[in-house]
């Protein structure tokens, strides 16, 4: 209630200050847009929030994305002399109702701007229309499901929301690759796919399935586990009666390796192919003898020599910095679509800030159309330009096979094919 | 000096809990956390809490209710001084026997950061030293605590009490005054009270109490003592009522969507408190009610649900979906009429997870939308004004509402022939089908109550929510609403709203924060505890039922052998230890 | 929900019965029909050459039954404690994860030390000990913190304390173990392999093997000690009739300690089992297993030793053959994703048909009804 009454009263403010800039005053006061504005007080802080999954079984997911936020605010350094604050990391509970009541806490504090999150795109579709409505904007590293967005050609999702951006790639994106290199370059027809009835893996495994049967492709089985299943046997009996050549799942660790150790168990399984995607290219899997030679799809991370042109770090940089900040490498691969997320907020910011002495006024519709307006913005995963669904993603998948247990990143950098294609 | 037994027992144990807490994260984990600024985190209270309890319970000695006890500072902070260096002692034991291997490959959370926060940042040596006397120092002011006079004590409790709180409630506290000057004179930017701000509130709680002690006895025992039909009860009901309708409106957004949660864990613990308080049915699946309402409302309101699309408004949409809930009502109590008590338990268990695998299954994907749930669920639209979850100010009205009639409903069954035949059934099921009650009806006239009671709760859910998918509906939610209960007073109404605003409101839900966030990690380790803690010392819950609590301390033989062994003075131990 | 209910109720009264009756035998002819239907769909498809060959339906078998063996090991302490306290100890499945995580401990020492790899059978059994010692302790202190200032409490109370005790001990581990998943090495290749014993390859691999005869040797073990030693017989007496044991100069206290450490013991056999047959760990290992075994104590006849295995076996062949050979017959795609609903709706079914479980309960005399 409190934040719809400081708009109302923000509107009000805007109508006034227009009366008066119309009444002739000398036009350099600022002018709220209709989705009102932020002051920012001498001496105080830009608010920006990170909301993640940081906790339970996808925290691997969420803290390396809250950590690169915060790593890019100290990057950015001052916006026009003010900090740019954080606060505590919220927790999205990879649920829609954590989402939902973590977007309360943030629009609860009417100085807040953006958002950088969610992990999860449950979370996304519970965070979106309070986040939407209270006109700030959300920029997600790592929501990928194509109703949050579009079906990229031109249908707006059924989860869209004005102000929802993501620099993650579309699950479409990904599908598509994923069906492409196992028909065009390793010339299999026959797949199986598993999904663990989780919306990520699901609508994966369904974009993968219509792009494979668009290109001639036969899907033999599409089944599913549940989390938190361990006796894969009766699964993995039942895709065997099918005779897969390859097998696509891309699920998380915990089921993924109850598949992978007992698929030696099962009669017909011995020849088969294995992919996974970016949910399992973890280390904790990667490390099973039995993941040897698996292909993984997932966002291209060859990003090394990429740099953000906002705070010119590269991901190189990042790594060594991530590293001697926190003791240990990433756990996911989301983390430069977070660094990335945040710069082009913080650049956003910038660009549309007014200045008025000590005072920062940001218009929150600016914003958003800065942020759409996005074109060829040289970010660490690569050259970024904004859909008008908030699509903003350099969209480069890649998949790479796992040739090195010892050597994760000699087998990350193993890769065999890239799309879209060059 | 004779080392006094209690000192030895309660410093063992309580250097166990906290070489436990530092084992599991816990200390390390709140550290994270600033209550007072810059002296004070809550990893550091956690980690003393121990030493001064103990210290108090062993200056306490055995208790002997027929003996006035005798109280002495000297001799009570000596106790506690000792429990606490035997505590301090333990503790430091346990890192001095670790520290030496790197056990960190197999327990995640025996790290350096966890020894540097046990040893005070000082390195192993000189913090061992400093945890023994600052644990010994602690317990001795918790053992000396025992000693000073009520008024002393009382206000010094109530001093820390209040300390304690607005250290913790930040979020409110912020959230209802959203003034800056006066929320940064108070609280430090990045979390913690001011440390002047912590005695100034510390002090005004003293003197408060100390001034008006003697007059809150005087109101709550008028109160008490006024009849049933008296002007003073109605208006202190009117008031509470009046409260609770303006109370949405002073606080904001976080607060409203908090108690958005705590009222649909009332309506499902009301619902529940039908089937297991009043019926005495044990049902660990009653989450299959709530998730009857809310995929029932999502199909049919939501523009987007699969294959069936009737788009009906909410209201329209609640009888039918009240219809699915009593049927499904029915569906789940008729098997398991002729069960015993306790396969009830795990037949309802199954029965919830059934339904949650067949919304989530891609056979039924075409009508509930499987993995990817329902979206665009409208939110409920009455004329001109629709509630949903971007308005939580005007959305706790409507759980309060439906709270309201499922209060209502409980109430009156509990206090009609139903009620009663409730009660007989739960007493003796032979009995009570000699004297001829009918107890499939009761039974079953139980379960469709609570099913229809918990739909409420969903179709509000997936108002607020706008989306549905099943990972909101498992098994723990069952659990969860079962502990709100218990903890809160099985049979009791005012009980369950007490058990939800303090275990989903603070503590947090299966899916939803509480006010104290940084509990979250822990909470499920803190809700058993408080679970086995509650059934060993007050069984009966925090307010209980004046029925329930009889049967519970009341006329069995075997249950008076129980209570003698534990003596009557139950309730007083639990009520030290909670203060 | 007002008063005029209940005149109602005692009217229709058989009325009611009735139609209580004739729903359940609805159920039970739909529940006939639907599974003889996608037997016979199954079979239509095995005779076409579609699904499943028959080698992979053998394997298939012999997984489940071993999979419902270790269930039956668990089911075994529920019904024990069952049978002499009379309620349901939901933590019970937390005692069988605390054996299975410790256990990890020593294996992964072993197989660093490549003692696992040289010597699989020592590796094993010291594996063993340690999962039974940890699960036994972990029982034990729970009975003495938790049960037993509960005795002669009304029987929901000790169950809800297990349901705290569950959470308690489940966090306790994740605190302590941390809450990824981990895994034990992979079995010794020897005992991978199909089974040889004098020249004779059986189609069953060691580990199965060894699974499958330790649940078998396990159970004979418990059968002897129950009905033929001093124990088992104080056992049995307690079980019947507390007060009267304990006037006949049984130690009751100590009796149920035993209960509780021979139903731990045996959950910590089955969290080696565990990691013979899934290798992975984490906190919630006990949970799903706990409810799944304790389902296997009901359907086989609650407090009744012989039908807690039987009761074990039947719901893994239930969970791992029933969802390939009912549903798919049926037409229902992703039939594993229904595995546990099919196990909880075999229950439902089983209690229906025979409501005091396959074997028949064995319960002491304040408990039958």
């Amino acid at each position: 209630m409190k934040n719809k009454r400081s708009l109302r009263f923000l509107a009000v403010l805007g109508v006034f200050s227009l009366v008066v800039a119309a009444c002739g005053d000398d036009g350099a006061e600022f002018e709220a847009g209709e989705l009102g504005a932020v002051t920012v007080e001498a001496g105080e802080a830009i608010q920006i929030r990170s909301l993640n999954a940081i906790s339970g079984e996808v925290a691997f997911l969420g803290i390396p994305n809250e950590r690169a936020v915060r790593m890019a605010v100290d990057d950015y350094g001052q916006i026009a002399g003010h900090d740019v604050e954080v606060g505590a990391g919220l927790d999205d509970l990879c649920s829609a109702e954590g989402g939902q009541q973590a977007a309360q806490t943030i629009v609860s504090d009417d100085q807040v701007v953006g958002v950088i999150g969610t992990s999860c795109s449950g979370a996304a579709s519970g965070a979106m229309p309070i986040i939407a409505d209270a006109g700030l904007v959300m920029i997600s590293a790592s929501n990928t499901s194509p109703s949050l967005t579009s079906d990229l050609e031109g249908t707006a999702g059924e989860n869209y929301f004005e102000g929802y951006y993501r620099t993650a790639h579309n699950d479409l994106f990904q599908g598509q690759a994923a069906a492409n290199f196992v028909f065009n370059n390793l010339n299999l027809t026959q797949v199986g796919l598993i999904h663990d009835g989780d919306p990520y893996t699901n609508g994966l495994t369904t974009a993968f399935e219509n792009a494979f049967t668009e290109l001639g492709g036969e899907i033999v089985i599409h089944t599913a586990v549940t989390v938190g299943q361990t006796d894969m046997v009766p699964v993995l009996t039942e895709v065997a009666a099918t005779a897969p050549e390859l097998i696509f799942m891309p699920i998380f660790p915990a089921e993924a390796t109850f598949i992978v150790q007992q698929a030696g168990d099962v009669e017909g399984l011995g020849d088969v192919a294995w992919m996974g995607a970016d949910g399992i290219s973890v280390e904790n899997f990667m490390n099973l003898p039995e993941s040897e030679n698996m292909y993984f799809s997932g966002p291209d991370t060859r990003f090394a020599t990429n740099t953000n042109e906002s705070t010119d770090l590269s991901g190189e940089q990042f790594l060594a910095d991530y590293e001697s900040e926190f003791g240990e490498a990433p756990s996911a691969d989301f983390w430069g679509h977070a660094y990335d997320a945040t710069t082009m907020l913080l650049d956003a910011i910038e660009e549309v800030g007014v200045v008025d002495g000590d005072v920062l006024h940001i218009d929150r519709l600016a914003v958003r159309e800065a942020l759409t307006a996005i074109s060829g913005y040289n970010g660490l995963i690569g050259e970024i330009s904004c859909d008008e669904f908030g699509d903003c993603g350099s969209s480069v998948i890649s998949i790479f096979q796992h040739i090195n247990l010892a050597d994760h990143q000699a087998s990350k950098s193993n890769i065999l094919y890239t799309y879209p294609e060059s | 000096m004779r080392l006094d037994p209690h000192s030895r027992k309660w410093g063992l144990v309580a250097g166990l809990i906290m070489s436990f807490m530092a084992a599991i994260g816990m200390i390390r984990s709140f550290d994270d956390r600033m209550m007072i600024n810059p002296v004070l985190s809550l990893g550091y209270i956690a980690l003393l809490l121990s030493p001064a309890l103990f210290g108090y319970l062993a200056a306490r000695g055995e208790v002997n209710i027929l003996e006035e006890p005798e109280r002495n500072i000297a001799e009570g902070a000596s106790k506690g001084a000792m429990a606490g260096l035997i505590a301090g002692a333990v503790t430091v034991a346990f890192l001095l026997v670790t520290s030496p291997f790197d056990l960190s490959g197999f327990f995640p959370n025996i790290s350096t950061a966890m020894y540097d926060v046990m040893t005070f940042h000082q390195g192993l040596g000189v913090g061992s030293l400093l945890l023994v006397a600052i644990s010994a120092l602690v317990g001795a002011l918790g053992g000396a605590l025992y000693g000073v006079g009520d008024v002393a004590r009382n206000g010094i409790f109530r001093a820390l009490g209040w300390v304690m709180l607005f250290a913790l409630f930040e979020l409110v506290v912020t959230d209802v005054i959203d003034f800056r000057p006066i929320v940064r004179f108070i609280y430090v930017q990045g979390g913690g009270l001011q440390f002047w701000s912590a005695l100034i509130i510390g002090g005004l709680a003293w003197w408060l109490g100390v001034r008006y002690q003697g007059k809150r006895a005087e109101y709550s025992d008028a109160a008490k003592a006024s009849e049933a039909g008296s002007r003073l009860r109605y208006s202190l009901i009117g008031v509470g009522i009046l409260l609770l309708i303006v109370l949405p409106m002073i606080v904001g957004g976080i607060v409203n969507e908090l108690l958005i949660n705590v009222a649909l864990f009332i309506l499902m613990g009301l619902g529940l408190n039908i089937v297991v308080g009043l019926a005495g049915l044990l049902d660990l699946g009653y989450v299959a009610f709530f998730a009857v309402g809310a995929y029932g409302m999502a199909v049919l309101t939501s523009p987007l649900s699969p294959t069936l699309t009737p788009a009906l408004n909410w209201w329209v949409a609640l009888p039918i979906v009240m219809v699915f809930a009593a049927i499904a009502g029915v569906l789940v109590g008729t098997p398991v009429l002729r069960m015993r008590g306790d396969y009830l338990a795990i037949v309802t268990l199954g029965f919830g997870e059934i339904v949650r695998l067949l919304l989530l299954s891609d056979w039924l994907t075409p009508y509930f939308g499987g993995a990817q749930g329902i979206t665009r669920i409208p939110g409920i639209t009455s004329g001109p004004v629709t509630i949903s979850g971007t308005s939580p100010e005007l959305f706790i009205y409507m759980t309060m509402i439906f709270v309201a009639i499922a209060a209502y409903v409980s109430h009156r069954a509990q206090n009609s022939r139903v009620g009663r035949a409730w009660a007989a059934m739960r007493e003796d099921e032979d009995v009570a089908e000699a004297i001829g009650i009918s107890t499939v009806s009761a039974k079953l006239l139980a379960f469709v109550t609570g099913a229809i009671i918990a739909s409420f709760a969903g179709a509000l859910f997936s108002a607020k929510v706008g989306t549905v998918f099943t990972n909101s509906f498992d098994v723990l939610v069952s659990i969860i609403i079962l502990v709100v209960v218990i903890v809160g007073g099985m049979g009791s109404i005012r009980g369950v709203a007490l058990g939800a605003l303090m275990l989903i409101g603070v503590l947090g839900g299966p899916k939803s924060q509480g006010l104290l966030t940084e509990f979250s990690e822990f909470k499920l380790l803190i809700y058993g505890a408080i679970l086995v803690y509650m059934m060993l010392k007050r069984p009966e819950g925090l307010l209980p039922s004046v029925r329930r609590s009889r049967e519970l301390h009341g006329a069995e033989a075997e249950q008076d052998a129980w209570l003698d062994r534990k003596g009557d003075f139950v309730d007083e131990d639990a009520e030290e230890a909670v203060t | 929900m007002s008063t005029e209910v209940a005149p109602e109720v005692a009217k229709t009264r058989r009325f009611k019965f009735n139609w209580v009756d004739s729903f359940l035998w609805f159920v039970r002819v739909v529940a006939i029909i639907a599974i003889t239907v996608g037997i016979v769909g199954s079979f239509q498809k095995f005779a076409a050459g579609e699904g499943p060959s028959a080698v992979a339906w053998r394997d298939l078998i012999i997984s489940s039954i071993s999979t419902g063996s270790m269930y039956g090991l668990i089911a075994l302490g529920y019904s024990m404690v069952y049978g002499v306290l009379g309620f349901i100890n939901f933590a019970h499945g937390e005692v069988f994860m605390s054996g299975t995580m410790v256990g990890l401990i020593s294996a992964t020492l072993l197989f660093n030390n490549g003692f696992w790899e040289s010597n699989p059978l020592i590796s094993i059994f010291v594996v063993l000990l340690v999962a039974m010692i940890t699960s036994t302790l972990v029982a034990i202190v729970i009975e003495r913190v938790a049960y037993r200032p509960l005795r002669g409490a009304p029987r929901l109370i000790p169950l809800i304390t297990s349901i705290g005790v569950s959470f308690f001990v489940q966090y306790s581990f994740a605190g302590l173990f941390g809450v990824a998943l981990r895994n034990y090495p992979p079995a010794p290749p020897r005992l991978a392999a199909d089974l040889t014993v004098f020249g004779t390859t059986f189609p069953i691999s060691g580990t199965r093997a060894l699974v499958i005869g330790v649940a078998i040797v396990s159970m004979i073990g418990l059968w002897y000690f129950v009905t033929k030693t001093k124990t088992g017989s104080a056992m049995r007496a307690v079980a019947e009739d507390k007060e009267i044991a304990g006037l006949m100069g049984i130690d009751v206290d100590k009796t149920i300690v035993t209960t509780f450490a021979v139903g731990g013991a045996m959950a910590g056999v089955a969290g080696l089992m565990w990691a013979l047959l899934f290798r992975g760990v984490d906190f919630l290992t006990g949970f799903l297993p706990g409810i799944k075994a304790f389902t296997a104590a009901v359907l086989g006849g609650i407090g009744n030793l012989p039908g807690a295995m039987l009761g074990g076996i039947m719901l893994g062949l239930f969970e791992g053959v029933g969802p390939l050979l009912v549903l798919d017959g049926l037409g229902i795609p992703g039939v594993s994703q229904l595995k546990d609903a099919v196990a909880f709706a075999a229950l439902v079914l089983v209690l229906i048909f025979r409501p005091t479980g396959l074997l028949g309960e064995r319960l002491g005399s304040e408990d039958r009804v």
